[in-house]
């Protein structure tokens, strides 16, 4: 673990606009390093979808990804609701956005399943009232 | 096909192209968002109504090849800077999006 490469992110609630900043970023970094554009592309969506999550619902919250030898790991923390009942989250088409992100083209209900359709594993944590952590890994 | 030939033989306007010689594979449409990042092959050109900056993040990461904007809609400011800034292809047809599609479709597998 101590060897490998670790990209920290706060992600800002405050601008809703400006979400993707970290994804983008990590896209960059990602190429650098010489991945394989489908492993990116997974890593840049499922992060995405996270990160406008934290946006929406929390506020903003942090990001970590970690290049390991076999996979990427992607760690999104927040200090947001947290999520009533993770299995009816994960249904598509299952939404808590207000109308105004709708009309921005996002509150669809396919952020979570997106996030675990691009990843090989994904868990998440989250406790009403205190938050929600999501680790997610894509293998190479 | 590239991108810079479909803009050409489809007659449509470039508001930015800083990668013109991208090669086009498949075609999506649609408008939410996530839909498109869950649907949209990568390479392909995705139909949209949509104009505001968060296009322009989600072009970039699921790694379409253009983005069309249908139906005469022009992207805003923001959108437009981060297109030039994240080499994403944005064109604007001024046809309806299901012609838009139809031209499409005689061009691209």
């Amino acid at each position: 673990m101590s060897e490998s490469l670790r990209f920290t992110f706060d992600v800002d609630g405050g601008d809703f606009t400006s979400a993707g900043h970290a994804s983008v970023q990590v896209k960059k970094n990602l190429r650098q390093l010489g991945l394989s554009p489908e492993v990116i592309r997974r890593v840049s969506i499922a992060m995405y979808e996270g990160e406008i999550n934290m946006v929406i619902h929390a506020g903003g919250g942090h990001a970590e990804v970690l290049v390991h030898e076999d996979c990427v790991e992607i760690i999104l923390d927040d200090k947001g609701p947290g999520i009533a009942d993770i299995e009816q989250a994960m249904q598509e088409g299952f939404s808590t956005a207000p109308d105004q992100i709708r009309s921005l083209g996002f509150g669809a209900g396919m952020g979570l399943p997106n996030m675990k359709r691009y990843t090989d594993s994904m868990e998440i944590f989250s406790t009403v009232g205190v938050g929600t952590k999501i680790v997610m890994k894509v293998n190479y | 096909m590239t991108v810079k030939e479909l803009t050409e033989k489809m007659g449509l306007k470039a508001a930015c192209m800083p990668v013109p010689e991208r090669e086009i594979s498949g075609a999506y449409i649609g408008d939410l968002l996530s839909w498109v990042m869950g649907r949209a092959g990568a390479d392909c050109a995705w139909i949209t109504i949509m104009s505001n900056l968060n296009i322009v993040a989600v072009a970039s990461l699921a790694d379409v090849a253009c983005v069309i904007l249908a139906e005469g809609v022009t992207p805003d400011g923001a959108a437009l800077d981060a297109a030039r800034e994240r080499g994403v292809n944005l064109l604007l047809s001024e046809a309806a999006t299901y012609e838009t599609a139809i031209a499409l479709s005689h061009l691209i597998k």
